[in-house]
């Protein structure tokens, strides 16, 4: 699994579009903060950016890596070579490379600006930490989607459809649902819905650190507990943890079943 | 007669010596000729100085009924052993100076307190320390006084059975300034006081309020800091308040506020700070406020009007990365809105005047959506609800569509 992964990841090093991500990233980040010229505001607007392109660029980078390299993982299945390895190590390979663009991307600028100093740093590693979670669990996700999907236009079509869902959809719906059953006591209902979308548990990470002020104005025990303690956190981190596991185990199940 | 006019002489005579008498020092220790408190003010005359060493004293209910000066050498012990109140003054031109007094009496019908002032002038309370209290300061009645430079730290678990820091009632003209209060219910409480001067205090960790007044006019705070209290600071029911250049800090919770203002008319807010709070200003039924210079840092809701404000101008404030800087619960705007600058802006200048050519709306959509039904505030910087507010910003439907600031600034104060 290791050789696997590390071909993969240094076939996409070597690619072109791994650079114009990590180009994409140092330019985003060191125009934010030359343009502010304030650590605080740049993190806040990365920390939006974050949670929408991150998983959008995982998942299309997801399903163009795996259509891409389909003949070369049929050449790989012909050779005595387990097929989770084959496959694991390919997502990995990717999902390590789009999150190492990310974090040198992100921590050049910062670092030159002069982030150790700040006390910023904690909410920058946040920041690292939910664009890293959010790359596994789009590329997982975009690898299941591209296995149970021949048809090329199929499965881009579903991916685009995933990340328009959860960046989108999934909020309107739930925010709909909030405002018809306002007379209902809702804020376990609205805790347990974010759990099921990651992007939206990766916004709540990112609001426990920047608007606690706001969230704790709201009247409801539920919410003062889980966003008023460290509780919030860890909730939210292992609900991510388990968004990277389950699509990872979904990809070995299916790759050892699939025909080819 | 003769002998008789001689007499009324030399009894005026007399009483022109004794009041012109340079006034004596009175020394209170544990083996002086007094040893406590109450003893030495008995045996002193109008204009005593009162001189404690240093010493722990097991004293309550010290009535100071005569103009003395009380002064601490290295702050004594006034041990009230929980037995009730500790000194009264019920005289004018009482001073008292350095003393540390502990164990105030709780109790549930009558307001002990470590000092209280009834009904008396020109008093002055300097370099006090006051542990372990119920009430702390306590002002009833009395003008015309100065209670500076304090140190009044509390150890109130529930706000049924912990008293008020600095108290004043029905009192005027008092200077409140340069005083340390911690952890009391509230920091500095005033009712029915006006013309009253609180500055440089400094009033954290409080129970309830930082500082709380009520119906009292024509008062001025400058200078303070308000950190960490249970629910800010309340102003309710005055008028023609003045408040400079002091510092609301990190007043968080479900009703914690950096001001509270209800029924307030007339009053100036200006060059103060208000640093993460949940909700820096919560507005109601306040009108003819100018809110000028002051800095909106990183709160919850940067100002939140619950109704019925009129004629209120905000104009040239810095508002600085709040998550919300502006909550309405009407769609009728009668205040002014103008010079201000907004983090969020994201209009252009293209005249380069330094001031955006598109006027900027402060109401979201989304604060009215959380308005409505709490629980949305987890969709908090959401896509979706950036496009909602988006699209709601260029047609206003559910914000008060001439609620803008038309000349809002492009660079901070």
């Amino acid at each position: 699994m290791l050789k696997i992964l590390k071909y993969s990841f240094f076939d996409l090093i070597r690619s072109r579009w791994s650079y114009v991500y990590l180009l994409f990233y140092l330019g985003l980040g060191s125009v934010l903060l030359f343009l502010n010229n304030d650590l605080s505001k740049a993190v806040i607007t990365l920390m939006n950016v974050i949670t929408i392109l991150v998983p959008l660029i995982g998942t299309i980078f997801g399903v163009m890596y795996y259509y891409n390299s389909k003949e070369f993982t049929e050449l790989l299945l012909a050779q005595p070579i387990k097929r989770s390895s084959i496959f694991i190590g390919q997502y990995l390979g990717v999902a390590l490379s789009l999150s190492m663009s990310l974090i040198i991307g992100l921590g050049i600028p910062f670092a030159l600006y002069g982030l150790f100093q700040s006390d910023e740093i904690w909410d920058f590693g946040l920041l690292l930490v939910t664009g890293t979670f959010l790359t596994l669990i789009f590329t997982a996700l975009a690898f299941n989607i591209a296995l149970y999907n021949e048809n090329k236009i199929k499965g881009f079509s579903y991916a685009i459809l995933l990340w328009l869902f959860m960046a989108v959809i999934y909020d309107g719906l739930f925010l709909m649902s909030l405002v018809a059953f306002q007379s209902y006591p809702l804020d376990s209902f609205s805790i347990g819905a974010t759990m099921f979308n990651p992007i939206d548990l990766s916004r709540i990470l990112i609001l426990l650190k920047l608007d606690i002020s706001a969230l704790l104005g709201y009247t409801g025990a539920v919410f003062q507990k889980f966003f008023g303690t460290g509780f919030g956190l860890l909730i939210s981190i292992v609900a991510l943890s388990l968004w990277v596991v389950l699509p990872v185990l979904n990809i070995y199940r299916k790759s050892r079943k699939k025909d080819f | 007669m003769n002998y008789r006019n001689l007499h009324i002489i030399f009894l005026l005579i007399t009483l022109l010596v004794n009041a012109f008498a340079k006034a004596e020092t009175i020394t209170v220790c544990a083996s002086c000729q007094h040893t406590s408190l109450s003893n030495a003010i008995t045996a002193a005359q109008a204009g005593d100085t009162i001189l404690v060493k240093k010493g722990t004293y097991k004293e309550y209910n010290i009535v100071v009924d005569k103009p003395l000066t009380i002064k601490g050498e290295n702050f004594p012990i006034i041990d009230g052993e929980d037995k009730g109140e500790i000194i009264r003054i019920v005289s004018d031109n009482v001073t008292i100076d350095g003393l540390f007094i502990i164990n105030v009496g709780t109790s549930y019908t009558s307001d002990h307190a470590a000092i209280r002032v009834v009904r008396s002038e020109h008093f002055l309370i300097q370099n006090v320390v006051l542990e372990k209290l119920f009430f702390g300061i306590y002002i009833e009645k009395s003008n015309n006084g100065k209670v500076y430079h304090n140190k009044v730290i509390g150890d109130a678990q529930d706000e049924y059975n912990s008293g008020n820091g600095i108290q004043l009632w029905y009192s005027k003209n008092v200077e409140v300034s340069n005083n340390i209060v911690q952890k009391v219910r509230d920091g500095i409480y005033l009712e029915f006081s006006d013309d009253i001067l609180i500055k440089d205090n400094v009033s954290t960790n409080n129970l309830r309020y930082g500082l709380h007044f009520m119906f009292s006019n024509d008062d001025v705070y400058t200078n303070n800091t308000f950190e960490n209290n249970g629910a800010g600071v309340a102003v309710m029911f005055s008028k023609r308040i003045k408040m400079f250049n002091n510092t609301f800090k990190k007043n968080w919770g479900t009703a914690a506020f950096g001001i509270l203002l209800k029924e307030i008319n007339d009053a100036e807010i200006k060059d103060n700070l208000f640093e993460e709070n949940t909700v820096a200003i919560n507005i109601e039924g306040s009108n003819r406020i100018v809110y000028s210079g002051n800095d909106f840092i990183r709160n919850g809701y940067a100002i939140k009007v619950l109704g019925a404000c009129y004629n209120n101008t905000i104009e040239k404030n810095n508002f600085l990365y709040n998550s919300f800087d502006l909550s309405y619960n009407s769609k009728l705007n009668d205040n002014v809105f103008r010079d201000n600058y907004w983090s969020n802006y994201t209009g252009y200048d293209l005249d380069k005047d330094g001031v955006g050519d598109v006027p900027f709306r402060p109401v979201k959509l989304f604060s009215y959506v959380v308005n409505k039904t709490p629980e949305t505030i987890i969709l908090m910087r959401s896509l979706f609800i950036d496009i909602i507010d988006f699209s709601e910003k260029v047609s206003p439907v559910f914000t008060p569509d001439n609620l803008q600031d038309l000349t809002p600034k492009m660079t901070r104060y």
